[in-house]
């Protein structure tokens, strides 16, 4: 049986770097995944990642198995995207995530280019907190309970955020058609 | 799921590429080489002799540095360096999203004192700071940054500045950032406020039109954010709330008026060619004795944010103080949201306390399960304890998790002015920092005929929930509306001091149907004009060259005031009318501390109507009208400036 995260965690947080190494290993791609659904970018997920990988051994000390650990995990990708767009925001050519000269990737390949145009779009439109709620709600297997946890926020107000994102895409959506 | 909904995860799933496999190899690499590093220092490991800049970072940020010095050529150089400092930056909300955030709350206990909070940890990792953290500068950055972070100001750059100027930061580094629209930082604060009344020509516009406020809550944000050692955010600062805050005995009305204007027309302290007209409200004070029985239902937050102390434990302190002024004929019940869900005091009589006081103590923050019926309970329960002759009202405590079962804000309004038009007022009591949403408490209790006041200190809480409580509970007028008509022979501009986000169309006046502020027993409330007299040099505007008739002289009238009302119940409005002279009233020091705190105000505002007027004025002119002061209100204040003085150079 594979052993869970949470062991595999407390195993890192007590100085097991073999433990702290496959966890790393088995969670990358969600760091990552994360990382671009907040960012709207891959060179910036890409970078927002190694900060990650960077600050993680400092971090994993801390874990103390109160929430799950992909809660947990979540937790600090946020904080950590979070932190950088502060940080470039205050260097005055500042971004927000989904800026507006991102090409993403598949678009040509796809020939959905006007479909993503309307997901970054959509995602540009959306206040921080509204962005940063559906990119964690993306995620596969995310309830609205671990959201909110994530979140610090009650399930209540992922719900309303939720609702209230619904109800922009959907203006959004008809907007495009009234043109 | 909706179906738009679904389109964008399955566009996002498509747009979301695969992490690039050699980056995948290197940061796996790094994290475990700054893991095996790690290991080597740990807490108890270090050794004594390492002062100043090691022993007072935590480790992972001096594994970073170490990874720095010794491995320059790095490629990851630059997100090492900002790395180093996002580990050593305390952010203050992870007090509440930290996974190790148990016992963090101590730290901030009511009364915050400047500085205290910004030692704050943020993580169990930087909790064990051996030394006190003054003496290196890398750690000066840290007590400011949080107050950056919460401000989304510019000045967040403090910490930043460090990247900025560290030299080994590639030219690449910043070509990922280079492209990029700026976009305005946010917060889970927000504040309600509107752009300066600006200033109108009174040729063009002679009547001016607002809703009276007596909400208070701006100044106590303004002060915790002045004694956090930030300035507060502009639109924080509304300064009629701050003007209002502060108890003025105006002369008392007579006879059946529940209210009665004073106008003083005095020289402006910050412009000496303009006057100020000042309007203070007094609002009667029926006995005391005689008050209604009063149904007061709390409905009270209980999500996992509320645990810091200066929040649910701080209410809990607050209803306590509270209990003492009710009376056997009151009933209290409490309702709790979001969290535990569901009523947790059956209505109780106020002679109950020993009942009262055990369901306080039971109350509890934590879980995030959605008490989704919390609003609509609520008022089910006032309904319940609403008889004839009683004042029923919900009050709404909360950190700003507005989850109180309708997921619509509009809804909520109108869900809560209906409920006000049928007799069950609503008073919102903020409560902590960093997620208060004042824009939704504002529109809340407005449209509850209710008060929104933020409590920071046990102190505040007295002054809302005792002293005041007959003013915040019991309305003795209605839907209070003012409308100043300005002689454009006499007056050539005029501005309204605050009200920003009380404006009302002139026609709305006379429209009973428009709602308005509520005046509750004892309030008083200050309205401040700037004019400009006909003939003086500080017009700003200059005359047209077409089409500006000479205004018709004769009147020696400044302005003229009215007042519109409603008796609480009543659906009609009353009027109260009375002229404006120059030299009128007498600027006793009521009214010269109410325009030094509106100066303050507007200083803190950075509005541009002050002429050179300095923080060292409104000291002087608010110390020179303190007067008797019985509760230190005034000379607090005065400390404030000084604050704001100091934090402003």
């Amino acid at each position: 049986m594979m052993t869970s995260d949470e062991d595999l965690a407390l195993g890192a947080a007590d100085g097991d770097a073999a433990a702290f190494s496959m966890l790393l290993e088995r969670h990358y791609e969600r760091i990552f995944r994360l990382a671009f659904r907040l960012t709207g970018r891959a060179e910036v997920a890409e970078d927002l990642t190694q900060d990650i990988c960077a600050a993680l051994p400092g971090k994993i000390a801390g874990f103390r198995a109160q929430a799950k650990f992909t809660t947990w995990l979540y937790r600090v990708v946020c904080n950590a995207a979070e932190d950088k767009r502060r940080r470039q925001a205050s260097r005055a050519r500042a971004t927000s995530g989904w800026g507006d000269v991102e090409k993403l990737r598949r678009a040509e390949a796809e020939e959905t280019a006007e479909a993503l145009t309307w997901l970054q779009l959509a995602m540009q439109s959306l206040p921080e907190d509204l962005r940063k709620t559906l990119a964690l709600t993306l995620e596969d297997d995310m309830t609205h309970s671990q959201a909110a946890s994530v979140l610090g926020v009650s399930e209540g107000t992922v719900s309303w955020r939720m609702s209230e994102i619904r109800k922009r895409l959907r203006a959004m959506k008809q907007e495009e058609l009234a043109q | 799921m909706s179906d738009e909904l679904e389109d964008l995860k399955r566009l996002m799933d498509a747009a979301t590429p695969a992490p690039n496999a050699q980056r995948r190899a290197e940061n796996l690499e790094l994290a475990r080489k700054s893991f095996a590093d790690a290991q080597g220092s740990r807490p108890g490991a270090r050794p004594t002799v390492m002062r100043a800049l090691k022993a007072r970072l935590t480790e992972g940020t001096k594994v970073m540095l170490n990874l720095l010095s010794t491995r320059g050529a790095l490629t990851a150089t630059t997100a090492i360096a900002a790395v180093a400092i996002f580990m050593i930056i305390p952010q203050t909300r992870d007090v509440v999203l930290s996974p190790t955030s148990t016992g963090e709350s101590q730290f901030s206990q009511p009364g915050t004192v400047a500085g205290q909070r910004a030692t704050m940890p943020s993580d169990a990792d930087e909790m064990d700071l051996p030394e006190p953290v003054l003496e290196f500068p890398v750690i000066v950055e840290e007590a400011r940054a949080p107050l950056a972070k919460r401000l989304a100001e510019p000045q967040a750059g403090l910490a930043s500045g460090i990247v900025a100027s560290e030299p080994n930061v590639p030219a690449s580094a910043d070509g990922d950032t280079r492209n990029l629209r700026f976009f305005p930082e946010q917060d889970t604060e927000a504040f309600a406020n509107a752009e300066t009344n600006p200033l109108k020509v009174t040729a063009d516009e002679p009547v001016s039109t607002f809703s009276i406020d007596v909400d208070t809550a701006s100044y106590p944000i303004v002060r915790s954010s002045l004694m956090d050692g930030y300035m507060p955010p502009r639109d924080a600062v509304r300064v009629e709330e701050l003007v209002n805050y502060f108890p003025y005995s105006y002369p008392a009305p007579e006879g059946a008026a529940p209210f009665r204007p004073s106008i003083t027309v005095m020289p402006t302290p910050w412009n000496a060619g303009t006057r100020l007209v000042h309007i203070g409200l007094q609002g009667a004070l029926p006995m005391i004795e005689d008050r209604p029985a009063l149904n007061l239902v709390f409905l009270v937050d209980t999500s996992g944010s509320m645990h810091d102390a200066d929040k649910l434990p701080l209410l809990k302190q607050s209803l306590r103080l509270m209990l003492s002024e009710l009376r056997p004929e009151d009933q209290v019940s409490i309702v709790t949201y979001a969290g535990s869900a569901g009523q947790v005091l059956e209505p109780t009589a106020g002679s109950e306390r020993a009942k009262i006081l055990h369901a306080l103590d039971r109350l509890e923050a934590g879980g995030s399960t959605a008490g989704q019926e919390g609003l609509h309970q609520a008022y089910q329960v006032a309904e319940s304890m609403a008889a004839n002759g009683e004042v029923t009202r919900v009050i709404l405590a909360t950190d700003g998790d507005f989850n109180v079962g309708l997921s619509d804000p509009e809804e909520l309004k109108d869900y809560i002015a209906d409920k006000r038009d049928s007799g069950t007022y609503l008073s919102v009591l903020g409560f902590g920092r960093g997620n208060l949403d004042d824009a939704t408490m504002q529109a809340l209790a407005q449209n509850g005929n209710g008060q929104a006041a933020y409590i920071d200190t046990l102190g505040e809480a007295r002054k809302v929930l005792v002293d005041q409580l007959t003013g915040a509970l019991f309305p003795i007028a209605n839907d209070v509306k003012i409308q100043v008509e300005f002689n454009p022979a006499k007056i050539a501009e005029y501005r309204l001091i605050g009200y920003e986000t009380r404006a009302l169309r002139r026609e709305d006046f006379t429209n009973d149907a428009v709602d308005a502020g509520d005046v509750g027993a004892g309030h008083s409330v200050t309205a401040i004009y700037e004019v400009t007299l006909v003939g003086t040099d500080a017009i700003r505007n200059a005359p047209l060259r077409y089409g500006s008739e000479s205004p018709a002289a004769g009147s020696s009238e400044l302005g003229y005031l009215k007042l519109r009302y409603k008796a609480p119940g009543d659906s009609r409005s009353q009027l109260i009318e009375q002229p404006i002279f120059a030299g009128q009233g007498v600027a006793d020091d009521d009214v010269l501390f109410s325009a030094a705190i509106a100066g303050f105000g507007q200083l803190l505002r950075g509005d541009a109507y002050l002429a050179g007027w300095t923080y060292e004025d409104a000291i002087a002119l608010g110390t020179a009208s303190r007067a008797t002061d019985p509760f230190g209100y005034r000379a607090e204040a005065v400390t404030l400036m000084r604050l704001a003085q100091s934090l402003s150079r």
